[in-house]
């Protein structure tokens, strides 16, 4: 067994990733599956792809008329007559329904035939397409075992890289004996499948087999739009994008610096809000803002067409006819309830691949997870924003949501924990009025205010108003502008009372330093006051001292007590 | 009438054929039409079977009279053969 085969392209966006590079190269890929499933829309384009790789290709088919299906694969713009002319050969192979069967037969002039046809042309990639047709004719289990061998040695022989498909005829095409020779001796089987969902067509595809490659053998979604077949195998994507520091503006200055400057390129940004509160002016003043520098935007609506979208925005000024007519902006519209979430995703991935565009705005997301099957609803919203980060380009998605506790809301659609930004729109009845209020929830890797503001609509476009707060809530609408009146009267009073103060303060200051002279020279007579006092005090004491002598002596006291009279001299002093 | 029978060299349906056509067509001596044979092997020109249609050897076509009849098969079931080609046993 080989280690790695090598791959060969087909073209089929999706499944080439899902493959790490498309069907084994120089080897045999079966495709079953049942009518409608889009098994010869997969072998075509992957001879399409061939073709514009300079690999030659030939297609056998044996159901359909060659011509039906060139004419059938006109609308995928492939531009089949051009390569038909030199690197594409189609063979009718249908048995005549007139031939008479007259014995046993195989394919080998069919083989033979067919390695000329490789040989001269130089073909490197060959499609039977609706070999059960011819199996089916052999009218042998034996047979049909052999000629399977046959085709599948031939394939081996021819060194070129094979496709053949087979339309299953029961749910499970293992169980049938011809599905089981040709699995096990194709290196790779992909399995397509066409059933309804809530009444919507969905297809699938899987891989059964891939010899030597550990490929998901998940079910993917596929879907065959204007360019061709598509798988939306962006389900097992990693989650190492592209990390962008650089910001793009919300096309409202005010929300900018709320932001700290806009938002960060590449990342999504959910704008949520019940029905009216400007969701998509958010949306369209942000595709705006990306138009006038150049920047390519694509513009997804649900419940309205482009037109209708574009017309609705004259009322704030806005003009997103010109940059439709500059190529700038595309406007998709599409209706939800037509196609499978995973449809519209994979649509959605297509055009933004062919307008290149680096804005992508969804509005709503809420119309997406509506159109899909209970449990894969959430995947497909993941998978849009996965993508859109993927391929760095900005996602601002609107959805709208009723009720008017955001944490609530959060868990009726779970985009927000995966958004990077998360802007609410709320209307707010305050004073008889309701007033559009806008509160940034959350907003990953940057500083932002949580404070709700005022987002004011008017011909000139789209602004948020001063905040002003009165008893922890914001201010809006009529409220606010009285409240700014207020405010002027109030400064015009507020300058006139300082002035009053100022020269009061000056008043107060010059009497408290006259004051303060009157205490000086007080306090000078005060002092000189007491060093008077003083001078008088000190000759009291000593005519005091000397007569009390005097008294001891005339009581016949003697000499030698002299010192007794010493301690009651100080005593006195003391005293 | 005018037959050409596609074969892939010397491959058992082929040889077969061979031989049963041989048996048809000696059979119905003296009283059928006069049979001009052409045989083609496909492996020698494989182009010619493709650009003429021949996916499965071995086919015998009976180019005239008109109109035109294709049998594949080895050709062992002979009456299926003879009926086809109108021809008697």
């Amino acid at each position: 067994m080989p280690k790695s085969l090598e791959r060969a392209l087909t073209g089929i966006p999706g499944f080439d990733t899902l493959t790490s590079g498309g069907c084994p190269r120089d080897r045999t890929t079966l495709l079953v599956g049942g009518p409608g499933s889009g098994k010869t829309i997969f072998a075509l384009q992957s001879l399409v792809e061939g073709a514009h790789r300079k690999e030659p290709g030939i297609f056998v088919a044996f159901e359909e008329r060659a011509k039906q299906i060139v004419a059938n694969a006109a609308c995928f713009g492939w531009n089949l007559p051009a390569l038909q002319r030199k690197r594409l050969f189609f063979l009718d192979a249908q048995l005549a329904s007139s031939s008479i069967k007259g014995g046993a037969f195989d394919l080998t002039a069919l083989l033979a035939g067919l390695s000329a046809k490789v040989r001269a042309m130089g073909a490197r990639r060959i499609v039977f397409d609706g070999i059960d047709i011819l199996l089916s004719q052999l009218d042998d289990p034996g047979a049909e075992r052999r000629e399977i061998r046959r085709l599948y040695e031939w394939l081996n022989e021819s060194g070129i890289t094979g496709t053949v498909t087979a339309k299953t005829d029961g749910p499970d095409p293992s169980v049938s004996a011809r599905y089981g020779s040709l699995q096990y001796l194709a290196d790779c089987v992909v399995e397509l499948d066409q059933r309804l969902e809530s009444g919507i067509a969905v297809r699938h595809l899987r891989v059964l087999k891939y010899r030597g490659s550990a490929t998901s053998s998940n079910e993917f979604p596929v879907q065959i739009s204007e360019t061709g077949m598509e798988v939306g195998a962006f389900l097992d994507d990693t989650l190492d994008h592209e990390v962008h520091t650089d910001k793009v503006t919300s096309g409202v200055e005010r929300i900018d610096s709320m932001l700290g400057g806009g938002y960060f390129r590449g990342t999504c940004i959910l704008v949520s809000g019940a029905p009216g509160t400007a969701k998509s002016t958010l949306a369209a003043v942000f595709a705006d803002a990306a138009c006038r520098r150049g920047e390519r935007a694509l513009y997804v609506s649900f419940d309205e067409s482009g037109d209708q979208i574009i017309r609705n925005f004259h009322s704030i000024g806005l003009r997103m006819e010109k940059h439709v007519r500059a190529g700038l902006l595309l406007m998709h519209s599409a209706r939800a309830g037509a196609r499978s979430s995973e449809e519209h995703l994979l649509r959605i991935r297509a055009i933004l691949h062919q307008h290149r565009a680096r804005i992508l705005i969804v509005d709503p997301l809420s119309a997406l997870p509506n159109a899909i099957t209970p449990g894969e609803s959430y995947g497909g919203v993941e998978r849009l924003i996965n993508l859109a980060k993927r391929e760095g380009v900005t996602l601002l998605a609107t959805s709208l949501l009723d009720r008017s506790d955001p944490v609530r809301e959060s868990t009726v659609i779970g985009v927000s924990t995966i958004a990077d930004t998360w802007i609410h729109l709320s209307y707010v009845i305050q004073g008889g009025e309701r007033n559009r209020a806008l509160t940034i929830v959350k907003s990953r890797g940057m500083g932002h205010s949580n404070q709700v503001r005022e987002l004011k609509l008017s011909a000139s476009g789209v602004s948020l108003a001063n905040v002003y707060t009165a008893r922890g809530e914001v201010l809006m609408g009529t409220l606010r502008e009285e409240k700014e009146e207020r405010d002027r009267a109030e400064n015009v009073r507020e300058q006139r009372d300082a002035d009053t103060r100022l020269r009061d303060v000056e008043a107060s200051i010059a009497e408290t330093s006259a004051r303060l002279q009157a205490l000086q020279a007080e306090l000078k007579g005060k002092v000189s006051e007491l060093a008077n006092a003083r001078k008088e005090h000190s000759s009291d004491a000593a005519t005091a001292t000397s007569r009390l002598n005097e008294r001891r002596f005339l009581r016949g006291a003697e000499k030698t007590s002299s010192t007794k009279g010493k301690s009651g001299r100080s005593r006195l002093r003391l005293g | 009438m005018s037959l050409r029978l596609y074969v892939a060299g010397n491959g058992p349906n082929s040889s077969a054929a061979r031989a049963n056509l041989q048996t048809v067509i000696r059979d119905s001596d003296g009283d059928g039409p006069r049979v001009e044979l052409e045989v083609v092997d496909v492996l020698k020109d494989p182009l010619r079977a493709l650009e003429d249609g021949i996916l499965v050897s071995p086919t015998l076509v009976r180019l005239s009279p008109r109109p035109t009849v294709r049998i594949v098969g080895n050709l062992s079931d002979l009456d299926t053969v003879r009926f086809a080609l109108g021809l008697s046993s």
